[in-house]
């Protein structure tokens, strides 16, 4: 669009019967120059964001903000840990943040990215759970289906630009036909959603999805996945400038859902380069 | 401060080859984002009839989504008329579907294939918003660029202007045509990023539907 601002150079005061000269001049320097001023912002408003954002309010962004969530299959069901920590922007505002849930008798929920959409998935799936349990018909909705209504619903809140802006991992056992089926998925926040033998959200798709895809095998015990993860959350640790050192696991086996308290894990800093860091920073100013 | 998109490439490349009596379908198993690979082992291809398969290659959700909207739509039709759909009904089905959503696409590059009601092998090609058209073979998504000419090559599509009208379908045999879809498939993967780690393969004929996995390279 070349012209903006049109009504306010060009539309003269129209001519109207007898006096008020004055009334319609000022009239004319404040009316014109705002629908000037309107359609300027508006044209602005529609090259830089489309003409569906302005029938779409998708002036949407996330606040408050979970890092990373990595879980695997291991041997009896499937661990999934994540730091707890909710940052604000650049800064640390919650510490103590459980971004990890069990859902209904067989799953765990792990999120990360705007914290409250988190809380509003939860508050759905305690809908889905409670009819399910209200059915009383000795079914119960395992991972797999979990994980396909949460497709659902973040794909359909995609469709109407309203996206809830987080990226799940869903993960349980239930017996099936087969026996104890495991199950592990992801879904993000746009509805692309796939099922892995292990996954992880954020920096962990970059930092820890190259450490599991080297060391994850199948069927390791609880010990050997969880030093796994460890080995996992202390590379997030130390390279995820939103990750801090407090940490909760989580498993999920035929038995129920775990979710342990939370722990540090030791860092080392202990390197020549730190002991004295001015030593090669000579400079020229 | 991020801007919400609604769509992501997920990557992928799909191939259909048609032939006298049977129809080659293969796709990759590889779904990405990005620069990372989020699974190596994540299916293109959904069976919607049994005559009639479907490879798809793009935005993964909206892939998902309108798979399971065609499987649906099918078994209301075979509700209704008391047989599967036909693959050139489902052809005519995907086209409207996805016109149905112009203007907010399904980010899907589609490919159709499947015998026809004479048992001939067919093979459809659209793009994101449903124009389609029958043809002997194609190639959609990130790899089809490199694929099609050799495929061109390879296949020598007579031309439409001769008279009487030439049948595009391949005079190969069966065998032939899977091993021409394998070659194409493991050079698309040394240039395209997106393309690798497994190939799914789906021969439709009159047996029946059988499917077969390739390794590609995984880097």
């Amino acid at each position: 669009m070349g012209s903006h601002a049109a009504g306010g150079s060009q539309a003269p005061p129209t001519a109207t019967a007898g006096g008020g000269e004055t009334q319609r001049t000022h009239v004319a320097f404040i009316f014109y120059p705002s629908i000037g001023i309107v359609v300027f912002a508006f044209d602005k408003f529609i090259n830089s964001h489309g003409l569906l954002m302005l029938l779409f309010h998708t002036n949407r962004y996330p606040y408050v903000t979970g890092t990373s969530v990595i879980a695997l299959k291991y041997k009896d069901g499937v661990i999934m840990a994540c730091d707890t920590g909710a940052s604000y922007g650049s800064t640390l505002r919650y510490k103590s943040v459980e971004r990890i849930k069990a859902v209904g008798k067989h799953s765990l929920i792990g999120a990360s990215g705007e914290f409250s959409d988190f809380q509003e998935i939860l508050r759905y799936l305690d809908e889905l759970t409670l009819s399910d349990h209200m059915w009383d018909d000795g079914n119960s909705l395992g991972p797999k289906e979990i994980h396909s209504y949460l497709t659902r619903v973040m794909y359909n809140r995609r469709n109407k630009f309203d996206p809830l802006w987080n990226s799940l991992v869903l993960g349980g056992v239930k017996k099936g036909p087969k026996g104890d089926e495991k199950y592990l998925g992801m879904v993000n926040m746009i509805g692309t959603h796939f099922e892995e033998n292990h996954v992880a959200t954020g920096f962990g798709n970059h930092l820890a999805i190259p450490i599991l895809r080297a060391e994850w095998r199948e069927d390791m015990s609880f010990e050997e996945a969880v030093k796994l993860v460890e080995k996992c959350l202390l590379v997030l640790l130390y390279r995820d400038r939103s990750s801090i050192n407090k940490f909760q696991i989580a498993k999920i086996t035929t038995e129920g859902s775990t979710i342990y308290p939370p722990y540090s894990l030791k860092t080392y800093w202990g390197f020549s380069h730190f002991e004295n860091p001015a030593q090669g920073a000579v400079g020229s100013w | 401060m991020a801007r919400f998109d609604p769509y992501e490439n997920n990557g992928g490349t799909c191939v259909a080859v048609a032939g006298a009596d049977y129809c080659v379908v293969a796709a990759d198993t590889r779904l990405s984002v990005g620069y990372s690979i989020l699974s190596r082992d994540h299916s293109k291809i959904a069976q919607l009839a049994d005559k009639c398969v479907l490879a798809s290659s793009g935005f993964q959700g909206d892939i998902k989504a309108l798979q399971k909207n065609l499987a649906a739509k099918e078994l209301i039709y075979e509700h209704n008329h008391n047989k599967k759909m036909s693959c050139p009904a489902m052809a005519q089905l995907l086209s409207n579907t996805l016109y149905y959503k112009r203007f907010f696409p399904y980010y899907a590059f589609n490919v159709l294939g499947g015998l026809d009601s004479e048992g001939k092998g067919c093979v459809f090609t659209y793009d994101a918003v449903g124009s389609y058209e029958r043809t002997g073979y194609s190639a959609q998504g990130t790899g089809s660029t490199l694929m099609m000419p050799v495929l061109d090559n390879q296949l020598k599509s007579p031309s439409p202007l001769l008279l009487p009208a030439r049948d595009a379908v391949t005079p190969l045999s069966e065998s032939e045509a899977v091993d021409l879809v394998k070659d194409v498939f493991a050079s698309a993967t040394e240039r395209d990023i997106y393309t690798g780690d497994r190939l799914e393969i789906v021969v439709i004929n009159s047996s029946g539907t059988h499917r077969e996995y390739i390794e590609l390279r995984k880097d």
